[in-house]
Order: C-alpha cells, then sequence, then structure tokens
C-alpha cells in the first residue's frame, strides 16, 4: 500500500476533512475511508497526519466532535463541521479552483 | 472566536489531562478496530488484520505524540516537566544554585540600582500633565551676563522674567520659580527647609491640583503682595504638620515672617527640580519681604530666577525659540541694568534668549550625576558580564558530568532541541530567581546611592519608582545573562554523539581539547574584564586621594564656620560692623580658640565675587579686562588659616573706610602681573560696574589657595580689608581654628553668640566636612569603583580556581605518572602554575588593551592622575596577578600531594 498522502499539497488535507465533513458528521475511520473512496484510492490518508490534523482544526473552531456510541456498543468520536468550518470550506474552495484554473492556464499555453 | 475556543480547549486540556489523554487513546483504539474489523471483512485473518491495522497506523504513541503537538497546551506542559526538573536539580546541588543564584543577583541588583537612579534622574518626565509640552527658556552660550547670582538657576533678573512674559508669543503660558532655603523656625535655631519662590501662574500652567486647600494663582503674585499665601508638599505636610487639615488655620513661619498656609500640593509633585523636593512654595512678590534688604527682586544685576512654559498647541520648542531669539534684543534693551557699564552692556546684548525641552524637569544633579551613573552602568555591566562568565564556566563543568545523562537520552530519542531547551530553561530559572532577588535588592541599593549623594544642605530628593522601564531593563538582563551563560554550555553538552559518549567509559568527551578551550577562553576574558574594573577602582581611588590630600594652600581641619544672619535684624550697616567685631572679640576669648577671623567668602564654600582689575593708577580701561577673585577679611585671617605671607604683613586695625586702599594678593596674582618686578610696588584698581576704585596698594602675597573648587587652576585672589568694604553685606561669617575638639568649641561658641545678642540666627559648620561634602560624586565613584573592583576580582579567582582545579582531576593520571617516574612536588607545582600563569597572561594583555581604550571615558572624573596612569595600571595587573596565583596554587599543591598509587588506580 502505498501512502501518497505525502504528495497531498500542503493546506490540502483540512479542506479533504472539512468537505468529507460536509455532508455528515462523521468518525476517523470514517472520514478516513470516506477521502480514500471519493479519490478513488489516490489518496491513502495515513492516520499519523489525519488526528493531528483533526486536533487543529478542532482547535480553529472549525471543527466540532461528539461522542456517540455505535452500533455494537463502543464510543466513537464524530466530527461534525461548525459554522466558521462551512464558511472555511466554501471560501478554500473557491480559492482552490481559482489557483487550478491558473496553473492549468499556464500548462496549456506552455505546452 | 478561534483563537478564544482554542484558549479554553488548550487549558481544558491542561487541567483534565488524564481525561483528554483517555479520549484520544479511546478514539485511537477506534479507529483500529475499525481498520482490523474491515480488513477482516476484506478477508484477512484475525492476526494479519490486525498487524496490517497496526502497521498502517505506524506506531500509536507517534501518532499520540503527532496530536499532542499540534495543541499548544503540550509545549506549556514540557516547559513545567522541564522546569520541576530543573529545580530539582538545583535543590539536588545547593551550593552550586546559591553561587549562581547569589552572583546573578548581585549582578542584576547592581545594574538596575544603577539604572533606576538613571531613569528617574535623566529618563523619566515630570509628573505634571502632558510634561512633553513644557520648555525652558534659556540663553545661548553667547555673550556674558554680571551682576549678584543667587539660586541654584539663575537665569534671568526680575526685570527680565517680566519682559520675557510680556513679549514671548509661543507658550500658552509661562512661570518663573526659584528655589531657595527657608529657616521655618520662628524664634532661635536656624531650621532650614527647600522653599521656592513661584510665579502666579507656576501651579496652572503646570496643571498641578491641590490636596488640601487651593493653590497660588495670579491672584497671589501682585506686586502688592497683600494675601501672600505658602503651599506646602505633601510630604513636608505629612512629615512637619502630621497630615493634619487645620493647617490652613496656620502660619508657616518663613525667615521670621509668618505667612499663612493656603493648601497642599498633589502627592507626587515635588516640583520641577528633579533630585530635589520642594517644602514651602511663596509667590515670587513676597521675594523682598522674606529676603528684606538682600532682595534680588528691585535689582536689575540680581540674577536668580528661572523661567518655564506650556507651549501652544501648534508650537515647537524650535519655533518657540526662535521667536524669543527675534525679541531677544528689545528685551534686554528694556530690562538693561542701569550698573552696567560700556563693556557688561555690550555682552548682555551679543546672548539670545532660547527655549529648550523641560519636560524631563531640570536638574544640576543631571549635569554632575549623568555621566558618573552612566559609568557605573557600564562598570557595573562588566561586573554582570563576569558573573555570566563564572556562570557558563560552572555550567560547562556541569555539563560534563551530565554527559552520559545527555548521550543516554539522546540514544533513546530526545532530540536535540528538546534537551537544548531543557536546559535553557534550567538557566532561565537560575537567571529568574536571580533576577527576582536583584530586582529586591535594587530597592534598598538605589536607597543607599540616593543617600550617598546627599548632604545635610542639600539633600537629595529622587522619586524611585519601579515603573515599566526600570522592569523592562531587568528581565532584559536576566534573559542576556541566560543566553550568555546558558546557551554555549546547551549547545556543548548536547552535541556530542551519544555512541561516543557512551563508549567512553568513565570520561566524557568533555575532556577533549576543544571543550576544554571554551572555559579557557571565559577565564581568560573574566581576567581581562576584572582588570578593567580593578583599573577604574584603582584610577577613581587615586583620584578621591589626590583630592582629599591636595593641599588647598590652607588648613582644613579644626576650622569651624560661624555663619551671623542679619537679614531678620534690620541693624544699620555700622551696628552690624560693630556686633561681629565685637563677637569676634569674644570668640578670640574663648579658650581653645587659637585664632579667629571673619570673611565674606569661605573657601571652597561654592560663593565667590569677580571684579574687574584694572592694571596701573590711573588710565582708561582696555576692552578686555582680567578678571580676579575677592575676599573680604579681618585680620588674622590668614592665620586662622594657616596660609603663608611669601612676601609682606597681613592687615591691621589702621586699614579702616577712608584709609588709603590696601589688599594682600595671592602669587598667581604677583606672577600674572607683577612679572618679576616686586609686587608691592605695583598698584591696580578695582572695576565693580560702573564704579571705578582709587589705586590699591599691595601690603602682602600669600601662597595660592583654592577658592571655590578644588579642581581649579591658580585662581587670581585679591583680599582686601573687610573694613575697608563699604558693601558690607547682611551676614558674616567667623573662622576660627582650635586644635581642642570642635563639639565643645561650638557649645561655647553658641554661648558667647547667645551672650551677645539671643536674636541672631547663626549657623555652624566644620570646614573639613563642607570641603568633604564638595568631593561626594568623587566618593561615590571610588566606593561603587572599588566594591565592583573587588566584587569583579572575586569572581575571576574564583573562576580560574575552578578552572585549574578542573585540569589538575583530569590530568591525574598523567600527574600519578609523572610521580611514579621521580618528579617532586615542586615540579608538579611548576607544571600546574604554568597553565595558570598562560592564561593569566593573556588575560592580563587583553585587560589592559581594553582598559586603556575605556578609560579615556572617566577623563573628565579623574583629578591629578591621567586615564592611562601607568602606575594604576602596574598596581592592577600585579593585584590580580597575586591574587590569581594565590587562587591556583592550592589546587597545584593539592596535585603535587598525590598519592602516586591511588591517582593511576583511577584510571
Amino acid at each position: 500500500m502505498t501512502d501518497t498522502s505525502a504528495t497531498l499539497v500542503q493546506g490540502t488535507l483540512d479542506m479533504l476533512i472539512l468537505k468529507t465533513l460536509a455532508l455528515e458528521p462523521l468518525h476517523g475511520w470514517g472520514i478516513s475511508q470516506r477521502i480514500q473512496q471519493l479519490s478513488r484510492g489516490v489518496f491513502d490518508v495515513n492516520p499519523g497526519s489525519l488526528f493531528p490534523a483533526f486536533r487543529r482544526l478542532e482547535r480553529a473552531g472549525l471543527l466540532e466532535c461528539e461522542w456517540r456510541t455505535s452500533e455494537n456498543n463502543r464510543r466513537a468520536k464524530y466530527y461534525s463541521l461548525t459554522r466558521a468550518g462551512r464558511q472555511k470550506l466554501r471560501s478554500e474552495t473557491k480559492e482552490w479552483e481559482r489557483q487550478v484554473a491558473a496553473i492549468a492556464r499556464i500548462l496549456q499555453t506552455a505546452s | 472566536m478561534g483563537i478564544w475556543t482554542n484558549l479554553s480547549a488548550g487549558l481544558r486540556g491542561l487541567f483534565r489531562k488524564r481525561k483528554a489523554e483517555q479520549e484520544l487513546d479511546e478514539e485511537l483504539r477506534d479507529f483500529l478496530h475499525k481498520s482490523t474489523a474491515e480488513k477482516m471483512r476484506a478477508g484477512m485473518s484475525r492476526e494479519a488484520a490486525v498487524r496490517a491495522a497496526r502497521l498502517e497506523m505506524g506506531g500509536l504513541e507517534a501518532v499520540k505524540e503527532g496530536v499532542r503537538s499540534a495543541s499548544w497546551e503540550t509545549h506549556v506542559e514540557a516547559l513545567l516537566t522541564d522546569l520541576r526538573f530543573g529545580a530539582r536539580l538545583l535543590r539536588f546541588n545547593p551550593m552550586f544554585a546559591g553561587a549562581a543564584i547569589l552572583s546573578l543577583a548581585l549582578g542584576i541588583g547592581a545594574n538596575t540600582a544603577i539604572f533606576e537612579l538613571l531613569d528617574a534622574v535623566r529618563l523619566r518626565a515630570l509628573p505634571v500633565k502632558n510634561p512633553q509640552e513644557i520648555a525652558r527658556v534659556v540663553f545661548d552660550r553667547r555673550g556674558s551676563r554680571s551682576g549678584n547670582f543667587s539660586t541654584r538657576y539663575p537665569d534671568f533678573t526680575y526685570a527680565i522674567w517680566e519682559q520675557i512674559r510680556d513679549k514671548q508669543e509661543g507658550f500658552s503660558s509661562v512661570y518663573a520659580w526659584a528655589p531657595v532655603q527657608f529657616n521655618v523656625s520662628p524664634a532661635g535655631e536656624v531650621h532650614n527647609v527647600q522653599g521656592l519662590f513661584v510665579s502666579g501662574k507656576f501651579f496652572e500652567t503646570l496643571g498641578v491640583e491641590p490636596a488640601l486647600g487651593r493653590l497660588l494663582s495670579t491672584a497671589d503674585d501682585q506686586p502688592s503682595c497683600a494675601s501672600a499665601g505658602a503651599v506646602l508638599s505633601y510630604s513636608y505636610w505629612q512629615q512637619g504638620y502630621g497630615g493634619r487639615r487645620d493647617v490652613l488655620d496656620g502660619k508657616v513661619t518663613v525667615n521670621r515672617h509668618p505667612i499663612p498656609i493656603i493648601g497642599v500640593a498633589a502627592r507626587d509633585f515635588y516640583g520641577v527640580e528633579v533630585g530635589r523636593n520642594f517644602d514651602v512654595a511663596v509667590p515670587v512678590c513676597a521675594e523682598p519681604l522674606i529676603n528684606g534688604e538682600n532682595s534680588q527682586l528691585k535689582s536689575r544685576i540680581g540674577w536668580w530666577l528661572s523661567v518655564m512654559g506650556r507651549l501652544k498647541r501648534d508650537w515647537t520648542v524650535g519655533r518657540a525659540a526662535t521667536q524669543l531669539r527675534a525679541v531677544s534684543q528689545s528685551i534686554f534693551e528694556a530690562a538693561m541694568p542701569p550698573q552696567y557699564n560700556a563693556s557688561n552692556a555690550k555682552s548682555l546684548l551679543a546672548a539670545k534668549l532660547v527655549a529648550i525641552p523641560g519636560g524631563s524637569g531640570i536638574s544640576d544633579l543631571r549635569e554632575s550625576y549623568a555621566q558618573p551613573l552612566w559609568l557605573l552602568l557600564a562598570l557595573a555591566g562588566l561586573v554582570l558580564l563576569i558573573a555570566s562568565a563564572n556562570l557558563a564556566n560552572l555550567m560547562l563543568a556541569r555539563a560534563s558530568v551530565r554527559e552520559k545523562e545527555m548521550a543516554m537520552r539522546m540514544a533513546v530519542g530526545a532530540g536535540r532541541g528538546r534537551l537544548i531547551r531543557q536546559l535553557l530553561v534550567e538557566s532561565l530559572l537560575l537567571a529568574g530567581i536571580g533576577a527576582a532577588l536583584g530586582a529586591l535588592l535594587a530597592r534598598d541599593l538605589s536607597r543607599v546611592l540616593v543617600a550617598s549623594m546627599s548632604t545635610e544642605q542639600a539633600p537629595l530628593f529622587v522619586a524611585l519608582r519601579t515603573d515599566w522601564r526600570v522592569l523592562g531593563f531587568t528581565s532584559a538582563l536576566a534573559i542576556f545573562t541566560c543566553v550568555l551563560f546558558g546557551l554555549a554550555p546547551a549547545l556543548r553538552a548536547t552535541s556530542v554523539s551519544p555512541g561516543l559518549a557512551l563508549k567512553e567509559g568513565g570520561r566524557g568527551a568533555t575532556q577533549g581539547r576543544s571543550r576544554f578551550g571554551l572555559r579557557r577562553i571565559l577565564v581568560v576574558s573574566q581576567i581581562a574584564l576584572s582588570l578593567m574594573l580593578l583599573v577604574g577602582a584603582l584610577l577613581f581611588a587615586q583620584s578621591l586621594k589626590n583630592l582629599a590630600t591636595l593641599d588647598p594652600g590652607f588648613r582644613r581641619d579644626g576650622i569651624l564656620v560661624v555663619d551671623i544672619d542679619f537679614t531678620a535684624r534690620h541693624l544699620p550697616t555700622e551696628a552690624r560692623r560693630a556686633f561681629s567685631d565685637e563677637l569676634l572679640r569674644r570668640v578670640r576669648g574663648i579658650a581653645g580658640v587659637d585664632a579667629a577671623a571673619t570673611a565674606a567668602i569661605v573657601p571652597l564654600s561654592g560663593d565667590g565675587i569677580g571684579h574687574d582689575i584694572l592694571v596701573g593708577a590711573s588710565g582708561d580701561a582696555p576692552d578686555d579686562v582680567p578678571v580676579a577673585a575677592f575676599n573680604y577679611v579681618s585680620p588674622g585671617y590668614f592665620e586662622t588659616l594657616q596660609t603663608p605671607f611669601l612676601v609682606g604683613h597681613d592687615f591691621d586695625e589702621h586699614d579702616r573706610l577712608g584709609s588709603p586702599n590696601v589688599a594682600i594678593v595671592n602669587q598667581a596674582f604677583a606672577d600674572k602681573f607683577a612679572q618679576g618686578k616686586n609686587p608691592l610696588d605695583f598698584k591696580f584698581r578695582v572695576r565693580r560696574l560702573m564704579k571705578t576704585s582709587a589705586p590699591y596698594q599691595i601690603i602682602g602675597v600669600v601662597k595660592d589657595t583654592k577658592y571655590t573648587d578644588l579642581r581649579e587652576n591658580r585662581e587670581i585672589i585679591v583680599y582686601s580689608p573687610r573694613a575697608q568694604n563699604e558693601e558690607a553685606g547682611s551676614d558674616a561669617q567667623i573662622l576660627l581654628r582650635s586644635s581642642a575638639p570642635l563639639a565643645g568649641i561650638l557649645s561655647a561658641v553658641k554661648g558667647t553668640a547667645n551672650e551677645a545678642d539671643p536674636d541672631a540666627d547663626i549657623t555652624f559648620y566644620n570646614l573639613h566636612r563642607m570641603i568633604d561634602n564638595g568631593l561626594l560624586r568623587d566618593r561615590l565613584m571610588a566606593r561603587l569603583s572599588g566594591f565592583f573592583g573587588v566584587l569583579a576580582g572575586l569572581l575571576a579567582v574564583i573562576g580560574l580556581y575552578g578552572v585549574i582545579s578542573y585540569m589538575v582531576a583530569r590530568r591525574r593520571n598523567e600527574i600519578g605518572i609523572r610521580m611514579s617516574l621521580g618528579a617532586d612536588g615542586r615540579s608538579i607545582v611548576a607544571l600546574v602554575l604554568r597553565e595558570c600563569v598562560l592564561l593569566l597572561s593573556i588575560g592580563l594583555a587583553c585587560g589592559v588593551a581594553l582598559a586603556l581604550a575605556a578609560s579615556r571615558a572617566a577623563t573628565s572624573l579623574l583629578f591629578g592622575l591621567k586615564p592611562d596612569d601607568p602606575a594604576t595600571f602596574g598596581m592592577a595587573t600585579v593585584i590580580l596577578a597575586a591574587i590569581a596565583l594565590a587562587a591556583s596554587y592550592l589546587p597545584a599543591l593539592r596535585a603535587s600531594k598525590l598519592d602516586p598509587l591511588e591517582a593511576l588506580r583511577h584510571e
């Protein structure tokens, strides 16, 4: 299994986490699976970077968390977006699209 | 919102640490569990799935550490752990901790105390409203003024003040003021307090509020002065009146004149003069009443007022100066003293008025103490540097002991940064405790400093307050020293390769040459810096000795000065002369009094009279007229002060008003004017402003004496009989010499004076004591630099002792081998001392070079020797070398007494 998360652009992981949580609250494993599925296996996020990112986003007030008991009576920590988190996701997405478009333009003219 | 969430979550994490850790653990376990379950669902066996999941996770602890480091409280926590660890280490080494903290506290304390004083004297603004708007009106450097100068700031005459008040445009309001001594005793013995004459706008301009009653206003300062009232300072109200509110019903007696008390000034207002505190303020218009016939107010040649004001909103000091300069000429013309001759007038008109910033108050102290204080701060800084070097040395020694600990911790994965941080936290702990103790020490030290700068006549008042500047300075010092003594050892200690350090058995790599080199460099610099301080201490001590033992041309010991003030007595001139002659006659009759005389000027009291000398018995005055210092004395003056006659004889009773003018001159006068001819044939006249005297006949020449200041060069002095002097002042001084204890003489003189006139205002002082008070600054410099020098020498010697002892310990084996091969004790001592001599000579050489460069800063403070005085440098070098050699002789001796077998077995 190759760990391609290292090739993620700095700060992109935060955006992906926020995006994943935009649909519904999820626990850590769920988020990691969702990112893997949605990227069709391109990004496989390492827990070593995932959990510190949770803590960071939580501290920044973008995520909030809540303990829920899952089906087999295990407690799991669910993350969800705060209002600030949603705003941040919107602005990040816009910025990302702007940058991607710009890079695409440069690449087209260069080739 | 983000910061707030972060902060509160962090604090929660900090205080509910266990819960937070549990939750993190649970979350990660949940992840593992789900990951394993997923893998099993995909068809792995349970064991394979668990293994794969763990591998993917990559170490539970590592992930936890990652999460922790994403939150700030972890750093705080690590810091606290380091602090606890550091504190524990210090507790285990009380000697080390004690020495380190004490040397830092002394160094930081001395620096802070001096800085506090500098801050108060030099940097801080006046405690008034918007101090930056306050400016002072002064003369520029051109031109010169003649007349009677009294008070500490004799900038202007009353007439010029009135002109400035009316013609200035840059100030929204201006005021004049003068500091004086007020005798507040209603009768009997004199009791002086610090008085102020202030014009009507003084308090209003400064924006000072009353603490009680009301303050003086323009209505109180009218020419008629019908309602003159007095304002007390808060501290005087507290000390002199116990803070009673009924003072407003009472009066304060100023020079025998009762004046109603109208109010008390705000608590923190000490006046506009930094270094002095006023006690009683009265309006300027009351000056004629208080000073009687000595009044300067109406005299156009009486210079006694200082003028300050508050700038208009859109005016700068520069613009106000330009405006004042433009109106200067018309001001001087309007206020021209009628007594001035043509050349006096020309000099006055050549001057210009300007404005200078006054927001930090004015101070004669600042001029005389700013440079010494900066210098002392530099010396104290050097002491702190030496203390830091000493501490760095101790830390390095400890580092070599802890080498294995460091190597072990690095081997199990501690980062170098983490270890450096921990070592720095330890240093910071030391520096912090040292600084805190130093700050406490500084409060007392600065009080002692202030006390040692005060005299009875001029008590020094400095509003010492620990403000942000002082606190900032102290903490900056703490951090600076911490980095200074902590960083290099921390870098050193952690730069070991763990494998090497662990492998080298009992001996750490610190014993390698390069590591030991740093300690040597530290010792060399300590010696160099100590030599600088020692040179400074010896220079100032020698300068003080030169001043204290200087021959002023008269006797200092056993002379009592009796000052009689006639101001309050309204006696006619003749009655005064009769009274002081009578008192002099009675004083001479007291048993134990060897000689007595009267004089208008007591030498070195700071007072002086100067007049123009016109050469020859007649003729016009040239443009450039020489000025001589004058004294009016009775017969017996030279006998009393034991100033020898070189030629001629003393005055006698026949030299009276109406008889031909006679004078006794000093040798400097004779050298300048007689130029080899017989000075007794030389004739001269004296010009006092407009009046030129009849010719003077010289009847004697005496040895040169100091006139106003011990440091002055040869002054030209003319003595003339007191009996021939028409302008007999309102006071007379009787000087008497006695070989008996002055205390006994003093009470006898008091009795005699009381007999002659029970109402006379009489004060006494000891001439020697007065001259000593003039050397206050020199004594302060000598004492403090001496203290610093001793401290520095001590620290350097401790450092050297440490390094030599360490070297001996390191070379134990070698010494053992040498001894078993037949080396005797003496050659071992020589071996060890060789090392010491090497360090010492490099240190001394550097120190001499540094001291030569730095001592120039002290030139103006030294008397009778140059800053590069070879004898002083030689003495400092010898002293330091001697104690340093003595300090390293001990470990050398110990080395020579080693048991060779034991030393070899140590391996």
